[in-house]
């Protein structure tokens, strides 16, 4: 009888720390990904006005979108492509980085879908987000 | 019986480790991308949180 109760015991102490472990955070201070952030942070000043303006958008899949160049002069749009490109290529390598440098690069699409809906929920108001049924203003 | 229960305890253990490590753990993701954000939009003034379906009280 005692050792049921042990052994019950020691299954209820075993899921407990499973839950724990479960909870814990992911690892996200890696330099790799720390460098991406850097650059990210510091192309922010040339997205944020694109954002404001409409130029672009946060799409739902956790990337960046050109969602009406006439919002910007006729000059600038080649440079606004490029910073979108950079952008999602950093976004992209994040994803990826976060996923490896958890020992599971096969999480990156599960990573790229909660950064998806957190960008979106974090986005200022006024900037354009993409839902399922399209672009939508915050 | 010890051995018993140990196999009980092997029985509960080894597919405890399979578990944690196949499903994604969505909570800790969410936190990570929203300090990640919150870096990268230089949001952590702490002022201002806009609509968090997640409360973290701190």
């Amino acid at each position: 009888m005692k050792k049921i109760l042990f052994s019950a015991l020691l299954l209820v102490v075993m899921l407990a720390s499973q839950v724990v472990v479960a909870a814990a955070d992911l690892e996200v201070n890696t330099p790799a990904i720390s460098a991406i952030k850097g650059s990210m942070q510091a192309r922010h000043a040339q997205l944020a006005s694109h954002y404001a303006s409409g130029a672009i958008g946060l799409t739902k899949d956790g990337l960046v979108a050109v969602r009406d160049a006439n919002a910007v002069p006729l000059k600038e749009r080649a440079g606004l492509n490029g910073v979108v490109a950079a952008e999602n290529a950093d976004r992209a390598k994040l994803y990826q980085e976060i996923a490896t440098a958890n020992g599971h690069p096969e999480w990156q699409a599960e990573i790229q879908n909660t950064f998806a809906s957190r960008w979106i929920d974090k986005a200022q108001g006024g900037w354009w987000v993409q839902g399922a049924g399209g672009w939508t203003k915050k | 019986m010890k051995n018993w229960s140990i196999a009980l305890v092997l029985a509960c253990v080894l597919p405890a480790c399979v578990t944690i490590n196949i499903y994604f753990p969505a909570a800790a993701a969410e936190k990570a991308a929203d300090k990640i954000i919150d870096d990268v939009w230089q949001l952590k003034n702490g002022a201002e949180k806009p609509n968090t379906n997640t409360v973290e009280p701190k």
